[in-house]
């Protein structure tokens, strides 16, 4: 298991080295930069244009800038953006926690919905209930995230009045941020209708950001469910006499899982993806939106520095999958 | 250990949203305190210092509700009004201003600061000097680029900034400039604490005025939630008196659909940039009052008239008459326009409401071509830039239309557009021969427009992107710059736009109407000239 995991954290190293190099390249391909940007239609006197990128670094060669910058992330020194002057990873982490919290209670939304419905689709395949969710599920998948939010918001938050537009918490109330997860702080603080108002905030968020995975999840559960049941160790714990329940839940699931779980883990990446529009939409005070501002504002350190901290997130999430995996079946640990 | 606590976080997580996701249902929405206004912002703000930036959004939250200026824009106009300084005289020759400054006039008291004396000269001092003196102690601090400051052009003009005494401060200038006072009207002449920044420095961390501010504006922060919300109450002390609401509360909300959502669904009171798709509905909805005025901006195309042949006046009026605006305006604005026939919009004074604008008529567009030796025709390029701006919605569209409209008169133009940052340098470098561009005024000046844009200087280095250096317009313009009354400037500039209609470097295309959607319980929400929303006067129903 040891060897297994060394592996893998090594072949991190190298794909870091690549995020790095791709985010710095991007970021600086794209023309334009961010003092003529700031400067707008006044425009800025060259002798000042050349003074602001002397002074931010920008004026000497990309590689020696690239080095320059790996030296200072290597010691933890992501920089300043360039707009608010905060340091980049001060920035990065006051925001994340509100990006993992929408994640986290959007796949639990698609897993807590999406597994048992793809378990009883496989079972029954082939009925109405089975066609129903295969047809919602692709629906699903193909749904545009940005029509979506707002159809929801105009049903259930404008006609209905049932959930709140937008924002992590009701404008009423203010919770000193300890952990930045607002479920967590609002119970820190006692306040029980602070917590009530912040879970209400992540109703419609959660599901639109979720939608994706669910559909996802449920038919991966389906095909690989109805994979399993097929094989003859299925057929002897029926013949065994087992009950359905215990032959779908407990031989049946286990085996099935695996491929669910490692879609699951790959579905992250569609998650912070789907964050950038999700956050836009319900004025969620996370890193996707936070990020393509800085893109448009040729926020060169915060766009790297952003970059480079997503992925090291993604990366992270997928080595634990993977040794989940290895954990779920041996085989894989022992592969060479 | 990372990876285990990421476990735990997952699973606590996981636990505590579904657990409540059941009683989610049964929630009501909380009571506000009493009088909370709530404005639906389009974006967070740069920072807390106002100093460093130039964007709208940044005065609203900032420099607008927190601080105040020795001489401030009367709500809803251009027109400046007393603000921190009671009263002022300018000396004969126009190069000193003296400040008689207001007293009695506190600082907020925050966790980190408890003023123990009055507003006084010292603070006027210390705000300016900041910026202007590069060994001043707080120059440097918290990147110490002052980009208004510079932009304006104001190291260049203050020579001295003097107390006289703790009542009375004196600016001297280096040359007369009549639109200095609309310049430190301006937020960057937002007057901060010294005795704040003294504690600050000795208690070794003096960035901390930067984030926490702390003036004598109309609003106290309470908090700021990073791209969220930012809360203010109103400041009891406030030396105009306490604002009628007690609670202002900024729901930073960048999309503007959702916007409207919120403000039909009563959790914001006012909110910035509708869509214009939106607008017929909300006239029509019976809990909204859509406000709307001609915003501080001009949507323009710029002849470069040191190339050929738009060096001949009479090929840059031949392509005015040719334009036809009223479809443009139409098309283009979608009604949210109104045709521009002078370089500064209606709402700055000195508007010269005589001059006539060129028809749109295509016969005689092709006479004067013809006149001038241009019968046949000719090729040039017209540059479309690559984003919506204030003034221009979509310039791609604008393009088209006009390409078309020459078209009808032989001339060929050839769309071009670079990436933003790109456009904006190369414009400055004069490599178009046309160009669309606009502008929106800072300080309601009729200077800020008919110099920053037209003037000889700025053909050089500036924002005069038809390079039309023009003697005759020059010298209203610098005449205007000098002599500090009024009526003569007002008289001075009314020729000015005379001369710029005649003259054509541009073609004037419209001025953008700004649209502001209100709930119907606001009670005397005016729309700012610049575009700012200011919540001090401002009640609820």
């Amino acid at each position: 298991m040891l060897s297994f995991v060394l592996r893998r954290v090594g072949l991190l190293v190298p794909t870091f080295i690549g995020v790095t190099l791709i985010a710095f390249a991007l970021i600086h391909l794209i023309p334009g930069d961010p003092i003529e940007l700031l400067a707008g239609e006044r425009g800025i006197d060259p002798a000042r244009h050349a003074q602001l990128m002397r002074e931010m670094g920008f004026d000497q060669p990309l590689w020696q800038q690239y080095l320059n910058y790996i030296g200072a992330a290597l010691q933890g020194d992501l920089g300043r953006s360039i707009k608010t002057r905060e340091p980049v990873l001060t920035e990065f982490f006051t925001l994340f926690p509100a990006t993992i919290e929408l994640s986290l209670c959007a796949m639990l939304f698609a897993v807590v919905i999406g597994l048992p419905v793809g378990i009883l689709a496989a079972i029954r395949r082939g009925s109405v209930f089975d066609h129903t969710v295969m047809g919602v599920s692709l629906a699903g998948y193909s749904m545009p995230i940005f029509w979506w939010a707002l159809l929801l918001i105009l049903v259930f938050s404008v006609n209905l009045g049932w959930t709140p537009v937008s924002g992590r918490i009701a404008v009423a109330y203010f919770v000193e941020p300890v952990t930045g997860f607002m479920l967590i702080d609002t119970l820190l603080a006692g306040d029980t209708d602070a917590f009530a108002s912040a879970l209400h905030h992540l109703v419609l968020p959660s599901i639109v950001l979720g939608t994706i995975p669910l559909a996802v999840v449920a038919r991966m559960t389906r095909s690989s469910m109805m994979e399993v049941i097929r094989e003859d160790y299925i057929r002897v714990a029926r013949a065994k006499g087992l009950s359905q329940t215990r032959v779908i839940l407990v031989h049946a699931l286990r085996n099935a899982l695996i491929p669910v779980v490692t879609v699951i883990g790959l579905q992250i990446g569609t998650l912070l993806a789907g964050a950038i529009l999700t956050e836009t939409i319900f004025a969620w005070p996370g890193v996707g939106k936070w990020l393509v501002d800085s893109i448009s504002r040729r926020d060169y350190p915060a766009v790297q520095g952003g970059i480079l901290l997503v992925a090291a997130v993604v990366m992270l999430v997928n080595l634990l999958v993977d040794m989940l995996y290895g954990l779920i079946n041996p085989r894989i640990r022992h592969a060479r | 250990m990372l990876a285990n606590a990421y476990g735990v976080r997952f699973m606590f997580q996981s636990r505590l949203c579904l657990a409540a996701a059941v009683a989610a249902s049964l929630i009501a929405a909380p009571a506000f305190a009493a009088k909370t206004l709530v404005y639906c912002s389009e974006a967070s703000p740069e920072g807390f210092n106002a100093q460093f930036y130039t964007a709208g959004t940044t005065f609203d939250a900032v420099s607008q509700p927190l601080y105040n200026r020795l001489v401030e824009f009367e709500r809803g106009a251009t027109t400046i009004i007393p603000g921190l300084a009671e009263r002022w005289e300018v000396s004969p020759d126009g190069l000193q201003y003296t400040f008689h400054l207001r007293k009695g006039v506190k600082f907020h008291t925050t966790a980190d600061f408890k003023p123990t004396r009055d507003f006084n000269a010292d603070d006027v001092v210390f705000s300016f000097l900041r910026q202007l003196d590069k060994n001043h102690p707080y120059h440097k601090v918290s990147g110490g680029t002052y980009e208004y400051f510079e932009g304006m052009d104001l190291p260049a003009l203050i020579d001295k900034v003097e107390k006289v005494d703790d009542d009375t401060v004196r600016f001297v200038l280096k040359h007369p400039e009549a639109p200095f006072l609309a310049d430190i009207a301006m937020d960057l002449g937002s007057i901060m604490s010294a005795e704040y920044a003294d504690a600050m420095m000795k208690a070794g961390r003096p960035e901390t005025i930067d984030l926490k501010p702390v003036g004598t504006g109309p609003f106290q922060l309470v908090n700021y939630q990073k791209d969220a919300v930012i809360r203010y109450k109103a400041n009891a002390d406030y030396w105009r008196g306490k604002a009628p609401i007690d609670t202002l509360v900024f729901a930073i909300t960048p999309d503007a659909s959702v916007r409207y959502a919120k403000l039909k669904a009563g959790e914001c009171h006012v909110m910035s940039y509708p869509n214009p798709a939106d607008l017929a509905a909300m006239k029509t909805d019976p809990n909204i009052n859509l406000l709307s005025q001609e915003g501080l901006n001009i949507g323009y195309l710029a002849f470069n008239t040191q190339k050929k042949p738009f060096d001949d006046m009479r090929v840059r009026q031949a392509l005015n008459l040719a334009v036809n605006k009223a479809a443009i305006i139409e098309a283009v604005y979608q009604g949210a326009g109104k045709v521009a026939k002078n370089p500064i919009p209606p709402t700055i004074w000195s508007y010269n409401d005589a001059v006539q604008d060129y028809p749109y008529d295509p016969e005689k567009a092709r006479a004067l071509l013809k006149e001038a030796g241009l019968g046949d025709g000719f090729e040039t390029d017209l540059w479309a830039m690559p984003v919506q701006r204030p003034y221009n919605p979509n310039a791609r569209r604008m393009a088209e239309m006009i390409q078309a409209d020459w078209a009808r008169i032989g001339v060929k133009a050839k769309i071009v557009s670079f990436e933003w940052g790109e456009y904006l340098k190369r414009l400055k470098a004069g490599e178009h021969q046309t160009a669309l561009m606009g502008w929106t005024g800072d300080n309601g000046d009729p200077d800020n427009f008919l110099a920053t844009l037209l003037s000889c200087e700025s053909a050089k280095t500036g924002s005069n992107y038809a390079k039309w250096c023009y003697a005759p317009y020059q010298e209203l313009i610098t005449k205007a710059r000098m002599v500090s009354d009024v009526a003569e400037r007002t008289k001075l500039y009314e020729q000015a736009q005379v001369v710029f209609k005649e003259q054509a470097p541009w073609i004037t295309i419209a001025h953008s109407v700004v649209y502001q959607p209100v709930r119907k319980e606001v009670v005397d929400f005016r729309i700012h000239p610049f575009g700012l929303n200011l919540f001090y006067g401002v009640d609820i129903k």
